[in-house]
């Protein structure tokens, strides 16, 4: 046999041996009885489903903590892993501990597959948290719902995780979606700004085109004189920021990361150009775009104040609100478990989607099955540190339904007039919400 | 070409056996490492064998995995038409990138192709009425009925994907053996020598393009079915260059090194990332050290093992050097290099 | 006319920032005859460097001075361990060296530096510059980095082509063996040639970040750019980079600012590859490549 076959052989029998020893020790996955939720509090705690135990519930994530979307996202898992921790701290959920696996995936879908493949085949997670990302998530969606994964507050806004719960009953939202967000933003515009002329700026992807949509829904298209796109590989936005001065926007309405809203008022003042900016809350947290453009004119004006003025919305209360229970109660986590972070707007979306989920986690029971965490959703969760209502119910799976307008003035975003909630229908209505905004629990655990 | 048959049927066997053995999660490994293959054996062919650079073949598993998805949104034909059909497709994009880079050599050529790997996918998010933009297009393959309800479709994925692989490799080792072969390497070690002895050069190198790039293109479709997804996020820059990189350190020019060079790729970074966070450091800092590691890795291959993987089994094996690698065109003062024996296994 | 005026002013910028990492591949390639994929890599990273140096020392010229330091060692250091070795062997072993090279520079500064946006001083003002009420897009600092690059060219070209040092490196990169008779110590005018380039390449990535914003990966698209100048204009040739990048830099943005709409941005790097394909099937050495003579 001649040497090329026998490697070959070679490598095949040692293959086959190490398959011998690999098979007797590859994991198979717990399968529980299905638990029973509510019961009381002496009942013994079981392994009631994939990864639970008596002790912990591993949960999992794909993030992008490298490459070009680590930038601003990689903070939201450290983040929300602290609140877990504090929880883990303070008596766990019912003496469990959580166990929050989260993996890079760079932004590319075909390593969200591979990571999510991973966690729930091999380590077996009892469920999907704050999976990052449209396209990456959209990569896994199918997978995890034939698998009947929870797959609990995907961190995208789009409409594809709520919409259709018949296609995907093991999914669920949670931030605000961005066409409501566009409504909400574009009734302001309308209202507030009748007569000028609009600009939008966004990013070509569905988290620009669905805030696009959700405008479209509200200003009349009379009103719009031009619509610039940008993709974040590239950071020369000076031919859109020119058309739209050329175009005499007096408003621009900016779908934008905060990199790019930064861009866009440091090009805009470059030419002379000073629109009312108009800015989705995905782009808007003060302390990273004051952070941005504290460059600026090296210190003779300081970058926070050029943020100043600019409009936006908001779900849950602002980062440098110190007055509110929500902020100190998660300051007091990250001062405590991630202090080398910015305590910034990634960093309060990652604690409160934890929070969320801890609150499900306990809604789900002593011994929850995988089944019992979706039904807990779906029976509705309470507010907690969301500004608007959540819209789980058996027939949408939207999280956060609702939000507030706000300026910002000093690093804080400053609610004007009360929370508005809505639709992501083209004539639904946008109604204020009448309820109140909760406390945060003295304790920092959700009640139960 | 016994020799070529004989490897493909042991390693079927291996697969098989490994694929009903192991974990579902290993199956599904498994079929994305022979994705990989199918792609980094093109790869190493063009490259290794016909001496062109390519850094943008990511470019043409775009092309292989849209062409797939789309036939399969749009018309309802069996899924093994489709999958031929995305190679031919795939295989007239290489011809144009052929016959349009059929003059370039070196850096030139390295440069054409990077730009291309670049500006491809981001005619999806250009056409998103067509190419479904930045969220892609589903691709869905259900495991055929024959096999039971109860079927892993990871297995069944493992088995499709294997099974391209080893029909892509064993038809570039008929070719390589064959007049086609002998062609590629004549006009990689002296295009004048070449041409004096009767070969066309241009179509050489353009069918070398050709070839490579449906080989890329089924390897696209594969993974657009193992991943249920075709978006341009999948396809970046990072993508091709790790094509080459497998086909490098699975040694260049080799067909058994597209199959190292695969499983390094699937493999390492999983493990490393494991390694990395088991140690209690920041996910951020684990994510990077991965990075880090890969690229330390990739100096150390080149600087050490330039023959990859597969010369260094090679040389364990049979005790005496195995192929040499490509060679480039000489500076004006250095006479060519002895030439070896330019083996393909 | 006005977003005529802004968009070729603001394409001349970028396209000088291009030209720099476009001059450090020249640079590179007329010594030693091979790409450096690292070389925004490398940029990043000394960077970097500045960027701790002025949060430190609150001295802008001093991160400046650190940066083009820190080029010139990168550079050197990395001629001598990762390059040298690879100098007589075929010319895939090169590219896969400096891209593990940038990879390993990424994964590293990701590791030391944190993967979030920094944002970077500039040397000089922002604000736009005005003529009477025409706003021209480009602010003092932008000049600054134009006039940088184009001194950088000249200082370039004189020293290659007046000088005994640049002499001597084209000499050792023509022919290395007859160089070495002739008395030139190739190795050392090697190590100097790759010093100089990492020097160009930090001054890119100064010039650059505070419009880029800096993070591991956010030289690669300028990298991306800056090579297809280098191509387009010629790898043997300075002059041609800087054309090139013009080139591109215009180009690029009267696509962006004309075509598609609003959406141009997505149309830009088709257009770049549009671009190079067209050239390099015309002239397959670049715009300003001289006239090859082919061996028999």
């Amino acid at each position: 046999m001649n040497s090329c076959s026998r490697s070959l052989l070679t490598l095949g029998l040692a293959s086959l041996v190490a398959v011998a020893a690999c098979s007797s020790s590859s994991s198979t996955p717990a399968v529980g009885s299905g638990g029973s939720s509510g019961g009381s509090s002496s009942a013994a705690l079981t392994a009631s489903a994939p990864g639970i135990t008596p002790t912990t519930i591993t949960i999992g994530s794909h993030q992008p903590l490298t490459g070009p979307a680590a930038p601003g996202y990689s903070e939201i898992a450290p983040a929300a892993n602290a609140y877990f921790q504090y929880v883990n701290a303070h008596g766990g959920v019912y003496g469990r501990k959580i166990v929050y696996t989260y993996h890079d995936d760079g932004y590319n879908p075909t390593t969200t597959s591979s990571v999510v493949h991973e966690l729930v085949l091999q380590n077996n997670v009892y469920a999907i948290f704050n999976g990052l990302g449209t396209p990456t998530h959209l990569a896994v969606v199918s997978f995890l719902n034939s698998q009947k994964v929870p797959d609990v507050f995907v961190a995208s806004g789009c409409q594809c995780w709520g919409e259709t719960p018949s296609q995907y009953p093991y999914t669920f939202g949670w931030q605000l979606d961005y066409v409501r967000e566009g409504k909400i933003l574009g009734q302001y515009v309308a209202q507030h700004f009748a007569g000028k002329k609009i600009g939008y700026f966004y990013q070509n992807d569905e988290f620009g085109q669905d805030g696009v949509k959700g405008l479209d829904y509200q200003i009349p298209s009379s009103m719009v004189v031009s619509r610039q796109s940008y993709v974040p590989t590239n950071v020369n936005i000076a031919p859109q920021v020119a058309a739209l001065h050329a175009a005499g926007a007096q408003v621009v309405v900016s779908f934008s990361i905060p990199a790019f809203t930064a861009l866009l008022k440091l090009t805009s003042l470059k030419l002379g150009y000073s629109p009312q900016l108009v800015v989705s809350n995905v782009g808007s947290d003060p302390t990273t775009l004051a952070g941005l453009l504290n460059t600026f004119s090296k210190g003779a004006v300081n970058g926070g104040s050029l943020v100043n003025g600019i409009i936006t919305d908001g779900y849950l209360p602002s980062a440098g609100d110190a007055s509110n229970s929500w902020i100190t109660l998660f300051k007091m986590v990250h001062d405590t478990y991630v202090p080398r972070l910015p305590f910034d707007g990634n960093v309060l979306y990652g604690e409160a989607a934890a929070y969320t989920f801890v609150s499900a986690l306990f809604k789900a029971g002593r011994n929850p099955s995988r089944q019992d965490l979706v039904n807990a959703i779906q029976a509705g969760l309470p507010q907690g540190p969301a500004i608007g209502p959540y819209g789980y119910s058996t027939s949408s799976h939207y999280g956060i339904t609702g939000a507030y307008i706000g300026t910002i003035a000093n690093g804080v975003i400053t609610q004007q007039g009360s929370a508005l909630v809505t639709d992501t229908t083209s004539s639904g209505a946008i109604s204020t919400f009448s309820g109140t905004e909760q406390s945060a629990p003295s304790d920092g655990i959700p009640p139960h | 070409m016994r020799r070529a048959l004989a490897g493909v049927l042991i390693t079927a066997v291996v697969v098989w056996v490994l694929s009903v053995k192991l974990s579902a999660f290993r199956d599904f490994q498994i079929a994305e490492i022979a994705a990989y293959t199918t792609a980094v054996a093109g790869l190493t062919v063009l490259t290794g064998l016909s001496g062109q650079i390519s850094l943008g073949h990511g470019a043409f598993m775009a092309v292989g995995a849209y062409t797939i998805a789309l036939l399969m949104l749009h018309l309802n034909w069996s899924f093994y038409l489709v999958l031929v059909l995305a190679g031919l497709a795939t295989a007239g994009a290489g011809a144009v990138v052929g016959i349009a880079a059929a003059r370039l050599s070196g850096p030139y050529l390295a440069g054409a192709t990077l730009m291309l790997g670049i500006a491809l996918p981001s005619i999806a998010n250009a056409y998103p009425g067509v190419f479904g933009g930045e969220q892609g297009l589903p691709v869905t393959l259900a495991t055929p009925g024959f096999l039971g309800v109860s079927f892993p479709p990871t297995r069944w994925q493992a088995w499709l994907a294997g099974a391209v692989a080893l029909v892509v490799l064993l038809a570039l080792a008929s070719l390589s053996r064959g007049r086609v072969g002998r062609d590629w390497r004549a006009v990689r070690d002296d295009e004048v020598a070449a041409a004096l002895a009767g070969v066309n050069v241009a179509r050489a190198r353009v069918l070398a393009f050709v070839i490579s790039a449906a080989c890329a293109g089924l390897a696209g479709a594969m993974l657009a079915v193992i991943t249920n997804l075709v978006a341009p996020g999948g396809y970046p820059v990072t993508l091709s260059i790790t094509l080459l990189t497998a086909a490098v350190i699975g040694g260049i020019g080799t067909l058994p090194g597209a199959i190292w060079g695969s499983i390094v790729v699937v493999v390492l970074q999983t493990y490393i990332t494991d390694l990395a966070t088991s140690h209690g450091l920041s996910p951020t800092v684990g994510a990077n050290i991965p990075v880090a590691a890969y690229g330390a890795i990739l100096i150390l291959v080149m600087l050490v093992f330039p023959q990859g993987l597969q010369g260094a089994i090679r040389k364990l094996l049979t005790g005496f050097a195995g192929a040499t690698p490509l060679r480039r065109n000489p500076a004006p003062d250095e006479s060519p290099e002895k030439e070896g024996t330019h083996e393909l296994l | 006319m006005v977003e005529f005026l802004q968009l070729t002013l603001s394409g001349i910028v970028f396209g000088m920032i291009y030209a720099a990492i476009a001059l450090s591949l020249v640079l590179i390639w007329r010594g030693t005859r091979l790409l450096n994929f690292a070389q925004g890599g490398m940029a990043m990273f000394t960077t970097f460097v500045a960027l701790e140096i002025v949060y430190k020392t609150h001295s802008y010229w001093l991160g400046f001075v650190v940066a083009l330091a820190a080029g010139l060692a990168l550079g050197a250091v990395t001629e001598l361990t990762i390059i040298r070795p690879t100098l007589n062997k075929p010319e895939l072993n090169s590219v896969i060296v400096t891209i593990g090279l940038l990879v390993l520079l990424e994964g590293l500064a990701g590791i030391l530096y944190g993967g979030q946006y920094r944002s970077f001083p500039t040397a000089f003002s922002q604000s736009g510059l005005h003529i009477g009420k025409t706003a021209l897009g480009v602010g003092r600092d932008d000049v600054f980095v134009a006039l940088a690059v184009l001194a950088t060219t000249l200082i370039l070209a004189v020293v290659f082509r007046y000088t005994s040092a640049g002499l001597r490196m084209r000499a050792a990169a023509f022919n290395a063996t007859v160089a070495r008779l002739a008395g030139i110590r190739v190795a050392r005018v090697l190590t100097v040639g790759w010093a100089l380039a990492g020097l160009l390449g930090a001054l890119a990535g100064l010039l650059v970040s505070p419009s880029t914003y800096l993070y591991p990966d956010s030289m690669d698209a300028i990298f991306v750019y800056g090579f297809t100048a280098a191509v387009l204009g010629g790898l043997d040739s300075p002059a041609g980079s800087v054309a090139g990048g013009v080139i591109l830099g215009v180009g690029l943005n009267y696509v962006a600012g004309y075509v598609g709409g609003g959406r141009g941005s997505d149309l830009e790097s088709i257009a770049a590859m549009g671009l190079l394909v067209i050239v390099l099937m015309l002239r397959p050495a670049g715009l300003f490549a001289g006239a090859k003579t082919r061996r028999v």
